[in-house]
Parts: structure tokens; sequence; C-alpha cells
């Protein structure tokens, strides 16, 4: 504990969102420091790294408007915090953590700092409890468990936000449990994506709490927001048992604004000037979803993000794939067949399906359907390629059986429209197709 | 001796302390992080950091503790799980609940446990560094205690190590803090002993081996084997199934101890790879796997710096235990995150990049690594072997990435797991025209010897079958299979075989597991049928007619 205040008017320079600070006589890495203007205002930053008396910070509001001259700098010797409540369930916030539902601030039960602390690795328990999406593509193919971290993999013009809001409108867990709430961070929202998720919010069947950036706000604030997020999902879930999922969108922003700051900071660029620190800085954010040892509540990720120039292997999405448990990836193709949700099943995975499906938990027969599925699927999809060289009268019948099988299951077990559909329906639908088409059923 | 923090920057602190050595273990700031001494100026001294230094404040005390950073090697290590600094999990569980915080420093051993002492040497015996003065019983393994070489001499040549007299020796019950005995220099002797981790334990010398290392993997052992005290290497995208084979490898291979490093990964894999490890057993020895088993885990959320000494950490436990005479496989996953841990310490200090970002020393400090395995003959004239199987996560699936080349480059056998194969669901997904061994001459012999006498012919017409089909693909695309001469759709046929009923293995059926003998009974029914179909077509049998019996046309 510092006695006094420590305040300073020594900023050398300023760049974006980074100012740098002399003659500093103390500070602590991830100090929060506030930053007053000329004018009075008053921002707060962070202590980024510390060299002798030199002091880089990066200021979270919005740095337009500052200068060397008038600008002082206030040490606060305690890093981030956020409060923390119950009452922050059915509550939205910005990005500096205020309310903007109209409503005055909950009362705090507590602080806590949001970069978290590790999940030690012997206190996980494994994910294995069925998350319903409503989407027969997910529940049936790809299957979301507690605890699980799923990205959606989006392209420019691509339903990723109907995706989204669906999923919002229709997750619960197969009990239906009423701990099930769904925390929403908005990460560089456009107005027009602002209004159509908050209409959203408002028809939601579970509780949530939402965090909005909007495009406008400074880019410090969507990097704290998923951190906001992701503390009140472990205070909700390991302190008062419930089963958290959180979607964060456009993580492709995210990624953006850590290679502004990066930038900024005059850092050495790594792939496609995104920083070297980049994987470690998401693993930060998506290995907090998890189960503990001895609590009955779970934090579950839901990110989405948009590929890049649709390329899978640009580092947003590969790292994002490094790290997660598996990956629902949209598809242009099935989009423009107007097939909603768009979900391309063949390079979807959901890694810890296995653990989360079968008796007792979905249905017995569902590892079998969803095999047999991806497996017709598969082959009816590459059959397509060769179609479209030697033509439908040059294959066997059998193979005109699997590219008629490969439609039929775009149209009626991917596509769904606006009808939600439980896990047993989804199922049905499954071994209903792999009827029509005389095809091998368990 | 103690100084100042004067800068910090990410995992790195600078301090002006004075006197500190190369690679010394520093406890930093009012939280006693630990931290390892990496850079020596006259001004200064540069401090990686293993602990998340949030919090770390200006002119905070650093204080050096004389040793270099370090690994505790004794009893009690088996089915424990540490963290990259070697801090047990469970125990850190057990006193501060279900997060890490940092500076927590927790004893690496359990000194409450009893073990019973078996000496195998008395008073008046001379003990020479690295020879073993006497055993505990582990689990079912028979620990070797030595006494310690000096780190100083880490090579193995003539300059034997001083030689000393016991002075007394004790038998029967004790625990880890009692010594066991003294030396007539009065020093005391412990069933344990410090090592650094970045200097390789001594060896008498190296061998070479022609022993394979078996995986129970059908598409290792028979198309890419691994040979004991060998280097693999398997790069593959994200989803390619490293885990999955690194973990099924840890199951099934025919070695007596695994060190498993969970580098920079999941940490629901881990939870999932403990579950599962506690009711398994070994299926060479029917116990446990756990008993045989030492996890070194660092998931990617945990500090980026203790990411980096995990690798050190793990090797240096699998010498020790190489040292007994022990068959030990490292297995770690993933290679690249250790890698990248690097290049983010070496951003932090400001170095000059190479590729990609990639600190200069990247393809040094790795092969400095792989020279680390190997089958020896150890100090006290056993032989042992270390053999590691790595897995590389690519950029972008991009194999000309710096890591993965340096690694290609160092590594005895390349098993690149392949995305397109891994989206068709098929497991492991080891491309088998792009994976290579450089182990399989060498080990020939054995297979000869040990499985049947047709392996290695065998092996060579599934190869070339598949090569065949490879350049058939390119006619196929264009008029389809049914375009196909019938010779050619039988070969077809046949490889399609080869790869679903051979190459693939499913990791969650009673298929994981393959001894040799399965794996050549599997391939000679393929041969045999192709063998049989062939003479049958030849006489003018329509190919549907021969396919009847063993599998449709395609
Ligand atoms: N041998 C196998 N048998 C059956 N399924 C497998 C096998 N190998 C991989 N899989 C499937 O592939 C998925 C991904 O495998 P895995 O987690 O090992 O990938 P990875 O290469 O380690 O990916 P990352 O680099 O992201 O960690 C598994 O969850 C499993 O569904
Ligand atoms: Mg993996």
């Amino acid at each position: 504990m510092r006695l006094s205040e420590h305040s300073y008017r020594t900023v050398t320079s300023l760049a974006g969102p980074i100012l740098f600070l002399e003659n500093v006589r103390n500070a602590k890495i991830g100090e929060v420091v506030n930053v007053k203007t000329g004018e009075g205002r008053n921002i707060e930053g962070e202590v980024l790294s510390i060299d002798r008396g030199k002091v880089l910070i990066e200021v979270y509001g919005e740095s337009q408007g500052l200068d060397l001259g008038h600008t002082s700098v206030v040490f606060t010797d305690s890093v981030k915090k956020i409060p923390l409540s119950r009452d922050i369930v059915g509550r939205s916030f910005n990005g500096s953590f205020e309310p903007i539902d109209g409503l005055p601030m909950y009362i705090p039960d507590r602080y806590e700092a949001i970069t978290g602390v590790p999940i030690n690795p012997a206190s996980r328990s494994g994910p294995e409890e069925f998350i319903s999406t409503g989407l027969s593509v997910i529940d049936g193919l790809n299957t979301l468990v507690k605890g699980q971290k799923l990205p959606v993999f989006s392209a420019s013009g691509l339903p990723s936000r109907e995706v989204v809001a669906f999923i919002l409108k229709h997750a619960t867990t197969l009990a239906a449990e009423k701990n099930f709430m769904v925390i929403f961070a908005a990460l560089g929202l456009s107005f027009h994506d602002y209004s159509f998720y908050m209409e959203t919010l408002q028809q939601m069947a579970s509780g949530y709490t939402a965090f909005i950036t909007m495009a406008d706000d400074p880019v410090m604030e969507r990097l704290l927001a998923p951190r906001y997020a992701l503390t009140v999902a472990e205070y909700l879930a390991f302190e008062h048992d419930m089963d958290v999922l959180v979607i964060m969108t456009d993580m492709t922003n995210y990624c953006d604004a850590l290679r502004e700051i990066a930038t900024a900071r005059k850092e050495l660029p790594g792939r496609r000037g995104y920083p070297g620190y980049m994987y470690s800085d998401l693993a930060s954010l998506y290995e907090r979803a998890g189960r503990v040892n001895g609590k009955s509540g779970s934090v579950t990720m839901l990110p989405v993000l948009t590929m890049p120039e649709d390329d899978i292997t640009h580092p947003i999405p590969d790292l994002t794939g490094y790290i997660t448990e598996g990956q629902i990836v949209l598809s242009r193709e099935l989009h423009q067949k107007s097939i909603f949700p768009p979900v391309d099943a063949l390079p979807c995975l959901s890694r810890l399906m296995n653990s989360g499906i079968g008796k007792g938990k979905t249905r017995e027969d569902h590892r079998i359907v969803a095999n047999l599925l991806y497996k017709y699927y598969a082959k009816g999809r590459k059959l397509r390629k060769l179609e479209a060289i030697i033509g439908r009268e040059g294959l066997s019948s059998d193979d005109r059986v699997m590219l008629d099988f490969a439609d039929g299951f775009e149209k009626h077990f991917i596509h769904q429209g606006e009808k939600p559909r439980d896990i047993f329906q989804t199922l049905d639908e499954g071994r209903n197709i792999l009827a029509q088409f005389s095809l091998d059923l368990p | 001796m103690s100084g100042k923090i004067t800068g910090i920057s990410g995992p790195v602190v600078t301090t002006d302390m004075q006197g500190l050595k190369l690679n010394e273990k520093v406890s930093v700031g009012c939280g006693k992080l630990t931290g390892e001494a990496i850079r020596i100026e006259k001004a200064q001294a540069v401090i990686q950091v293993y602990e998340d230094t949030r919090g770390v404040g200006l002119h905070e005390p650093v204080t050096a503790t004389g040793m270099p950073l370090h690994v505790r090697l004794g009893p009690g290590m088996l089915s424990e799980m540490y963290d990259g600094l070697q801090r047990p999990l469970e125990r850190l569980l057990a006193e501060q609940g279900p997060f890490l915080i940092a500076g927590k420093e927790v004893d690496v051993l359990d000194y409450s446990r009893t073990w019973k002492h078996v000496p195998l040497k008395s008073e008046g015996d001379t003990l020479l560094q690295g020879e073993f003065f006497g055993y505990v019983e582990e689990g079912s393994f028979r620990h070797y205690l030595a006494y310690p070489t000096s780190s100083q001499s880490s090579r193995g040549d003539g300059k034997r190590p001083s030689k000393r007299r016991i002075a007394s020796i004790k038998e029967g019950a004790f625990t880890l803090g009692e010594p066991l005995g003294t030396l007539d220099d009065g020093t005391e002797f412990f069933a344990w002993h410090d090592w650094p981790v970045r200097i390789p334990k001594p060896f008498k010398k190296k061998a070479t081996s022609n022993e394979p290392l078996i995986t129970g993997q059908r598409s290792i052992d028979l198309m890419f084997p691994i040979a004991r005290g060998g280097t693999a290497v398997m790069p593959g995208g994200f989803g390619t199934g490293k885990t999955v084979l690194e973990q099924s490898i840890a199951k099934y291979a025919d070695v007596d101890i695994v060190i498993y490093v969970g580098c920079g990964e999941r940490g629901n894999e881990m939870a999932d790879l403990i579950e599962e490890f506690r009711v398994l057993s070994d299926p060479w020895a029917s116990k446990p796997l756990m008993e045989r088993t030492v996890l070194v885990v660092n998931t990617s959320n945990m500090p980026v710096a203790a990411r980096e000494a995990s690798i050190y950490t793990a090797v240096t436990i699998a010498e020790y235990y190489r040292d007994m005479g022990f068959h030990v496989l490292l297995l770690a996953d993933s290679l690249s995150r250790w890698a990248e841990a690097m290049r983010e310490i070496s951003a932090s200090l400001e170095e000059m990049p190479g590729e990609e970002g990639y600190p200069t020393y990247l393809s040094s400090r790795l092969a400095g690594f792989f020279e680390r395995a190997g089958v020896v003959e150890t100090i006290s004239g056993r032989n042992g072997s270390l053999t590691m199987i790595l897995s590389v996560s690519p950029a972008g699936a991009d194999f000309t990435e710096p890591v993965t080349q340096a690694c290609l480059r160092a590594t005895g056998a390349s098993l690149i797991l392949d995305t397109s194969l891994a989206y068709s669901r098929h497991y492991p997904a080891i491309n088998w025209n792009q994976s290579y061994s450089l182990y399989t001459t060498e080990l020939s012999e054995y297979f000869k010897e040990k499985v049947a006498e047709q392996w290695p012919a065998l092996q060579v017409r599934c190869r070339e079958i598949l090569q065949k089909e490879e350049s058939l693909k390119e006619v196929i695309e264009i008029i389809g299979v049914s375009g196909l001469q019938d010779d050619d759709r039988l070969l077809i046929t046949i490889a399609e075989k080869i790869r679903t009923e051979l190459l693939s293995q499913n990791a969650f059926s009673d298929d994981a597991f393959s001894p040799p003998e399965k794996t050549f009974s599997i391939m000679e029914r393929i041969i045999r049928f192709y063998d049989m179909a062939e003479s049958r077509l030849k006489n003018g049998e329509p190919l549907e007619d021969v396919l009847k019996e063993g599998g449709t046309a395609v």
C-alpha cells in the first residue's frame, strides 16, 4: 500500500491509446491510473511496462484531446477490478462498465480483478453435460457441452448475427434448470447490429447480462468487455452455481484491437501484423471456460469471429481453432442456397461431443445417427465434384443416391429456418432422412 | 544478495542486483515470484519471471537463491502432476483451492510419506558420483537412489568424478527429509537431489538402438516406426488429432515410464487424461497407467515463461529415470507453444528477431533439446533410453514455418498430420505419402525376427499399392472409378482397405491399441486377398465376383 497519492504531469509522448510518463517514483504492472485531461475529463488507463522511471500506459477510454502540457496521471495502487453481485443478471453495460439500461448500479457484493486467475488443471472436471442450442447441425452433429469453448467461424456477408440471435433465444440445458443464463459480450457493434441484438435480448427465454461496445467506442473497450463478461461468468458459475453460456461477437474486432494497440506500442508485428502473443492472449480468455471439481456451475463459451477473406488459415481463426474445442463453420455456398443456419458440416467439429451424448445424456442412438449422417454427407459432397466433371449419368446408381442424400440432408436436416428443434426432434429428423434414402439405420 | 526491481515488461524484469550468475534462480518482488537470471550486464541483470507479473512494482526486492533453476529428483514423482516449475498441482489444489495463485511455494516431493530403504552399499564402501547406493520400491518400480554427479561435469567422458567412502548408511523406513547416510568427509546424502534443468544429465556413452518403441498405432509401427532413443515429431493443423495421438501413445506405448508434457495447451484435455489414466491400465504390465506416468502441465493460460521451462523440467525428470536403466518416453504437446514462449520472452528482451519473430537461437535450442534423447549406457553401467514424440502446431497448417522446419531437420521420424484426412475422419490423420521415418531400415530386422518374417516385405507392398493409388487419382478425377480397367479397380479397392482397415484406428474403440501381431495379421489378410483376387482376375473372372468374398467394389 502506498500512503500518498501519486500524481504526475510528466507525459512525454502520446500515440493513440499509448502514453509515456517520466520520472515516476512508483508503479506496478497492471496498476490502474486515472488520466486527467486539460478540460478535466477523467480517463482510466493501465500500466503496461516500466523501465526505471519511464512508464508506458495504455488508456482505456477516448484518448483524443490529450496533450503533453495539461495531462496529469494519478496512480491508484490497484489493478482493474469490477463490482460483482447476483443482481447483475438482467442488466446491460457499456465498455466502461456503466449500466446502459437506465437502471442504477447495483450494490456490489465484492470486487474482482478482470484478468482472472488460471484454473488449476488438477481441479478441472471434464465437460460432459449437453447444452441444447436448438440447431440440429450443432446439437446433432457437433454437440456443445457445459464447460466447452466452441467458436463460430463466419465470413463477411454471412448471417452470423442471425445464428447468434437464434442461439441466444433458444439455448437451454436439457433439464432447463433455472440456473442457466447467457452473458453476451458485443465487441465493436454497428448501431444497426446493436438494435438487432437489443431486440433479441428482450425476447430471451433465459436470464442474461450484456456488455456492449460500439464500433465508435474506444478500441481498448473491446479488450475489456470480454474480460468483464468472463469475470462475471466465473462469479456466477463458481459462487452461485449457475450454468453460464458466454457469447462473444465479433472476436475479429477483438483481435484487430489487439493489433492496433500492439502497433501503437511499436511492437514487432507477427503473422499479418498481429502480435506474437496473440495465442496466449486469446488463451487467457478462452481457457476461462470450464467446470471445477466440487462446484455445480459451469462457464461455456461460444465466441463468434469473421474469417478475413473467408480464409480459415488466417491467424484469427487459426489461433482460435488451436485453443478452442472444435469449431462451427458457416458456408457461403449454403447461404446462397438459402439454407439457415448455413453451417458447413464437414469442417465442423466438437471435440467434447463424445463425452456429452448418448444414453442418459441425450439419446442412445445419437452417436450412430451422427456418424451415419456425416459419413453419407461427406460421400455425397465428394461426388458432387465428380458429377461436375463427368455428369450425373456417369455415376453409378449408388452414387446418385448419395448425391440426393447430400441435397436432402442440407434441405431438411441442416436447414430449419426459424424453428428450434429439441435434441429428440433433431435425431428423429436425422433418422427420417436416412430412412428416406433407404440407408442402413441403427 | 539482494537488489531492487528497476523495470518490468511482460514476463521480464530488470534489477540493479550485482553478482548474479547466469541461470540462477531468484525470487522477485514482494510476492516472491520465481525467476531466473537470463542476461547479466555490468549495471543490471535481466530476469525471466515464471509467474504472472501483474501487480509487481518498481523498487520491490529481488533476492538471489544461489542455485540455478532446478528440479528436485527423488521417489514419489510417479503419478504426480506438476506445473512447468515442478510444483505439484494436486497439493496446490488442496492448499489454495481451484485457482492458481502466484508466488506459492510448495514442496516438490512429499516429505510426510514413509519409504523403505534397501541399501546396496555398506559402511566403508566407496561411492562414486552417479553410483547407486540403494533403492526403494515405488509402486511396481525399483527406484534406484544415486549419489548425484556434480552438474559441472555434464559430459560422461574420461574425467571420473571424485570417489568417497561411506561413513554410515541407513536401512529401512525413512522420510525424504532425513539423510540416508554420510560420507567420510561428513557430507550427508539423501534419497533426492537437485539438478539444474538446462544441463543434460551425464551418461557414459550413447549407443544406437535397433529396437523399435512399439506405440500400438499401426500407421506408426508399420509404416513409420520409431526407434528407442529416437525422436519423432508430428506436425498438424488444429483438430488433426495430435493430442489424441499423443495420448494414445502415452497409454499404449511399450515403455517403462511416460513423461507427458501439456505445453501451452488446454486444461480440459488434461482433466480428461487424468480421469482416463486413473482407470486404464498399462497393456504391457497390467497396472494402473498413472503409476508409470508423470505429468508436467502448463496450460495455455498459465504463465508463458513457465511454459518455456516446462520442457526442460520434463526432460530432466525423464533423464533421471533413464539413468535407472528404464525405457522412458517423453511426449510433449505441443512443441510449437514452447517455441512461441521463447518468442514472447525474446520480444520482451527486445532481441533481434529471426524468421517470423522467433529468436535466431530457435533451431539450436530445439536441436539441443532433441539431443537429450537417446539410448545410453548410464554412469552406473545400465542401459536406458529416452525417446521423444512431440507434436508441432504450425501456424495456418503451413509446414514451411520455422518451428516445423527446424523440427523436421533435427528429428528422425516425421508424422505429417493432414487436415483433409482429418476432415474425412480418417484417424490418425497421418499422411502416408509425406511422412517418413529414418529408422525404418534399421528396425526391419527386429520386426522380421520378433513379429513375422514377412513384415518388411508386406509393408513394402502396402506402400506400393498406396503409391499406385495416388498416381491413379488424377485419372479417376477425370473418368471416375468406373472408367478404370478391372485390375486398377481392384487396386483401388485394396488401397481403400489398407487405408480404412489397416491405417485407420479409432482411438475411442477397442481398436485403439494394436499390438504388432494384430497389425501384421490385418496386413497379411489384405495382401493375401489381393493376391488371390488378382490371380482370379487373370483367369478371366469378373471383378464383381472376385470382390464378393472380401469387400465391395469401389
Ligand atoms: N485416432 C482418433 N480416433 C478417433 N477420433 C479422433 C482420433 N484422432 C482425432 N480424433 C478426433 O479429432 C478431434 C481433434 O483431435 P485433437 O484434439 O487430437 O486435435 P489436435 O491436433 O490436438 O488439435 P489442436 O492443435 O487444436 O490441439 C478429436 O476430438 C476427435 O474427435
Ligand atoms: Mg491438441
